[in-house]
């Protein structure tokens, strides 16, 4: 008992902190003021207040009957809804924005320290947008598919439905994920460092299946994609290359794709960089060369330390991040300590995660939760003993190409460090945490 | 152990199963690639009106045309506050001048249709698409000729663009991932 609210104690600081950090300027996105985070904040000291059980002094001494019961067993809980919420005990849970310019061109990241399991919640599912969410009404919204096809198509949601449709669970990465992370340990956590990342389950059409209805042309070998959004954002994905995964998606997650991840349809490339999978799906136009948008030539290309820079690097690396213990979740004492964390490769299924408790001394195997799925976030976990001294967790990840994550320095030796953020983009290189011998938890190069 | 004979029945056998699998996979391929006659046909009008992307040789372009004297009129009206009247000082992107790793339109940007073709579908920031094909071009010279890329009397239209060679042109490879050698 008292563990437990020493432990929920540290929460609310560390929520008190985070709110402080993330609204630091006084600007906000994703719904987040700071009127509204405080109220959460203080909403969980006052319901440990009502919901507790009471005072924990002579309760070894007190008679079965005497033991005071939890409150909410002693009086009618709420009614029925027709759309859930999450316990208000959980609204300190909420992704953070980095501070950019305008908060319409931004980006937020996913609580990792927080994700249980392999599937994000769509409203914690990282944003990035260039010009805003656009408001679409779906009446409104047409798919077309022209240029280089047989049968140019119109595809009104409804009609997209009607396509034979599939399934499927995947992460979707940022390129620029862990950009911060080149030159010097810079961000403060998992969520900062880490969160251009989340796992849903998609439902929607392949994209075979849209191109078979209208027939290729003999010599189209690119898609333009473009998006409704006010950015009309265009990326060219090649044909010969796109994974036979590739598809259109209106569903994410059992229920209708969110506003901020591209309702009503989007391009879903699993295992390739986000900003391919463009959003707000509007234009498929099929061509036989890439149309060199700004998307693909200014931004998301990797500028390497010889001048030239590397133009459609789509994948997303395999990777992986402890995300328990965190900066959030430190480790409370020595003893136990049951360290988890994330792995994922564009290229397919995680084979082996390894964990190092000594700055990559020595490494051990950690467990991987099953089903491991291929292109998805991967929860893998790994059992230590901590003795109270200061070292350093990492964690390492093979994929079933046989890649090994590699170190920072073996990343930078090849890439180089050129700008600001290093080479930028398609950072994938192993994570280290120092814990501090009071248990906290530390970005570090190692 | 296996006999000759029970080779030749499993080699058999697998030959049967191979062609089973075979006439399957055909069978799903015509169902995936054979036409659903789900959703409608659009007219020209329709596909004309919503594809406004530009390819690099030119493809897409409009009519209209834009001169590098309109282009610094438009820009001080609708893009300095943004990208400073210089094209350099921000508080956004910068535009003009810079070296590498500074990622800028002379600096870095392989396509000068590239530029026509972002600042038409989003630019300015707080109003998309609400330049005309003309501003669009007039944008595209100043910000081509700012970066000593074409001189000042230069017109920039559907023909000429698409001619106009940029400095980084020939700095852009393919993914040559994975790179990282293997211990």
């Amino acid at each position: 008992m008292g563990k437990n609210l020493k432990k929920n104690k540290n929460e609310i600081a560390n929520a008190s902190k985070r709110t402080t950090h993330e609204l630091g300027t006084g600007t906000s996105s994703s719904g987040m003021t700071r009127r509204k985070a405080l109220k959460g904040v203080a909403g969980l000291v006052g319901g440990l207040a009502v919901n507790g059980f009471g005072a924990e002094s002579s309760l070894a001494e007190a008679l079965p009957h005497q033991v005071a019961q939890p409150d909410s067993t002693k009086r009618l809980g709420r009614p029925v809804s027709g759309y859930g919420e999450r316990s208000p005990y959980e609204a300190r849970v909420q992704r953070w924005q980095y501070q950019t310019p305008t908060d319409e061109s931004s980006w937020t990241m996913s609580p990792l320290h927080d994700q249980r399991g392999i599937i994000t919640p769509s409203s914690l599912h990282f944003e990035r947008h260039h010009a805003g969410i656009p408001d679409i009404d779906p009446a409104n919204h047409e798919l077309f598919l022209f240029g280089m096809v047989e049968r140019p198509l119109k595809l009104s949601v409804q009609d997209l439905m009607r396509f034979p449709a599939v399934s499927l669970t995947c992460f979707t990465e940022c390129s620029g994920n862990t950009l911060t992370e080149w030159v010097e340990p810079t961000l403060a956590d998992v969520q900062q460092t880490h969160g251009l990342i989340s796992g849903t389950e998609w439902t929607g059409v392949l994209l075979s299946t849209l191109l078979g209805e209208a027939g290729l042309r003999s010599g189209a070998t690119w898609i333009i994609a473009e998006g409704a959004d006010g950015a009309r954002m265009n990326r060219s994905i090649p044909l010969d290359e796109v994974g036979d995964d590739a598809m259109i998606a209106y569903g994410q997650n059992g229920e209708a794709v969110r506003p901020a991840q591209g309702y009503p349809m989007r391009l879903v490339l699993p295992g390739w960089e986000g900003s391919s999978n463009v959003k707000w799906l509007h234009v498929l136009k099929v061509t036989d060369q890439p149309y060199q948008t700004r998307e693909e030539t200014a931004k998301y290309t990797d500028l390497m330390g010889d001048g030239v820079a590397r133009q459609f690097t789509f994948v997303m690396e395999a990777k992986s991040v402890i995300n328990y213990p965190s900066a959030q979740f430190p480790v409370e004492g020595p003893g136990f300590v049951e360290i988890r964390g994330l792995a994922w490769s564009g290229r397919g299924k995680v084979t082996h995660v390894e964990v190092s408790t000594d700055a990559g001394a020595t490494w051990q195997e950690a467990e991987l939760q099953e089903p491991v799925i291929s292109k998805s976030l991967t929860t893998f976990r790994f059992p230590w003993t901590w003795d109270g001294s200061e070292t350093i967790l990492q964690s390492r990840c093979t994929d079933e190409t046989g890649y090994l994550q590699p170190t920072r320095e073996a990343l930078v030796d090849v890439r180089g460090l050129n700008g600001t953020f290093g080479s930028f983009y398609h950072y994938n290189a192993i994570q280290s945490w120092r814990v501090a011998p009071d248990g906290s938890i530390h970005n570090v190069h190692a | 152990m296996f006999t000759p004979k029970r080779v030749r029945r499993v080699v058999l056998i697998r030959a049967v199963g191979m062609c089973v699998l075979v006439t399957l996979g055909l069978a799903r391929a015509t169902a995936e690639q054979g036409p659903l006659g789900l959703g409608s046909r659009p007219t020209e009008a329709e596909i004309a009106a919503i594809d406004i992307a530009v390819a690099p040789d030119g493809e897409g372009l409009p009519p209209g045309r834009g001169t590098v004297e309109d282009g610094a009129k438009a820009y001080s009206e609708k893009c300095a506050d943004c990208h400073g009247v210089e094209g350099v000082e921000g508080p956004y992107d910068r535009l003009v001048g810079g070296e590498k790793p500074t990622k800028t339109i002379g600096s870095y940007w392989p396509y000068a249709t590239t530029v026509f073709d972002y600042v038409r579908r989003t630019m300015p920031f707080d109003a998309p698409g609400s330049l005309s094909d003309e501003d669009v071009y007039a944008v595209t010279a100043w910000l081509l000729w700012k970066n000593n890329i074409i001189p000042a009397d230069a017109v920039m239209d559907r023909t000429t663009l698409p001619n106009v060679t940029m400095p980084n042109r020939d700095a852009f490879i393919g993914d040559p991932r994975p790179d990282v050698p293997q211990k």
